[in-house]
């Protein structure tokens, strides 16, 4: 009991900041209320056991994409709608149709499926040592590929980003 | 008494949803890439969900997916906010309907 009342706070909680987050018109508040709703959902890793998934999500998304999606927020502050004009694009209803429509596909289907009304057996440990043992031997491959790709990401992002410098006169 | 798995699991489905229709029907680049970063959220859920409630929890495999996930998630986020500000800088506009030079 105590378990769903925690889930039902932390699925509103989460719901709420992603609802805001696309619906606000003031680009920070939506940057502040992403940054809730990836806080939700890692309270909602810590309530399913996955300890080290949710201080994860809450040190990359919390602390870095949302700080950074703020940060870009405010380079880009010309870009701030002018009061009165359209925050959605054209399309707008076309992408509310289709959210509402694969939204009640997915909910229609996980409805229809029996197996899934059960209920965790037992609480399952996931200690950080068996985490990084598997991360070592197992997942070894895949740790390095995505260490090269977040390098390269990285500096991707910052030459992408970065200043051009002005053009120098031609030689005469 | 713990949660059942279908509340999990329509849970990542509305956030997959708010997530997508915020994507499709938002003017701002910015938020665009918040709708994908709330999409790739509700996937993550789903995986640590199944994982919890799988018959072999102790292999970690959907905490192993996750993790990498995360991280694939933060490169994604860093390269799309950095094109954003090149755009911006080249346009003086963040919204979509405006990078239109491509249009026939």
């Amino acid at each position: 009991m105590l378990n769903e009342i925690a889930f039902l706070l932390c699925a509103a909680l989460t719901l709420a900041g992603a609802v805001a987050a696309m619906t606000l018109r003031n680009l920070a508040h939506c940057a502040l209320c992403a940054a809730g709703a990836f806080a939700g959902l890692a309270a909602i890793y810590l309530q399913l056991d996955a300890e080290f998934a949710g201080f994860a999500q809450l040190l990359v998304y919390v602390g870095a994409i949302a700080i950074l999606i703020l940060f870009t927020v405010l380079l880009t502050r010309g870009a701030e709608i002018q009061p009165g004009g359209p925050a959605a694009s054209t399309s707008r209803g076309m992408g509310l149709g289709v959210g509402a429509l694969v939204t009640a596909c997915l909910i229609g289907a996980i409805m229809a499926s029996p197996g899934l009304r059960g209920h965790a057996p037992q609480t399952v440990h996931a200690p950080v040592k068996r985490i990084g043992e598997q991360l070592m031997n197992q997942y070894v491959m895949p740790l390095e590929a995505i260490g090269l790709l977040l390098t390269a990401a990285l500096l991707g992002a910052v030459i992408i980003a970065l200043r051009e410098p002005p053009k120098e006169p031609p030689a005469p | 008494m713990t949660t059942p798995l279908a509340h999990y699991l329509i849970l990542a489905a509305l956030l997959f949803g708010v997530g997508l229709a915020g994507a499709l029907a938002r003017r701002n680049a910015i938020l665009v890439l918040v709708g994908l970063e709330l999409m790739f959220n509700a996937a993550n859920l789903n995986f640590i969900a199944f994982w919890r409630f799988g018959p072999r929890p102790e292999a970690l495999t959907g905490l192993m997916f996750v993790l990498f996930s995360i991280a694939i998630g933060a490169a994604e986020a860093a390269i799309g906010l950095a094109l954003v500000i090149a755009i911006y800088r080249h346009r003086r506009t963040a919204q979509v309907d405006r990078f239109d030079s491509l249009k026939g």
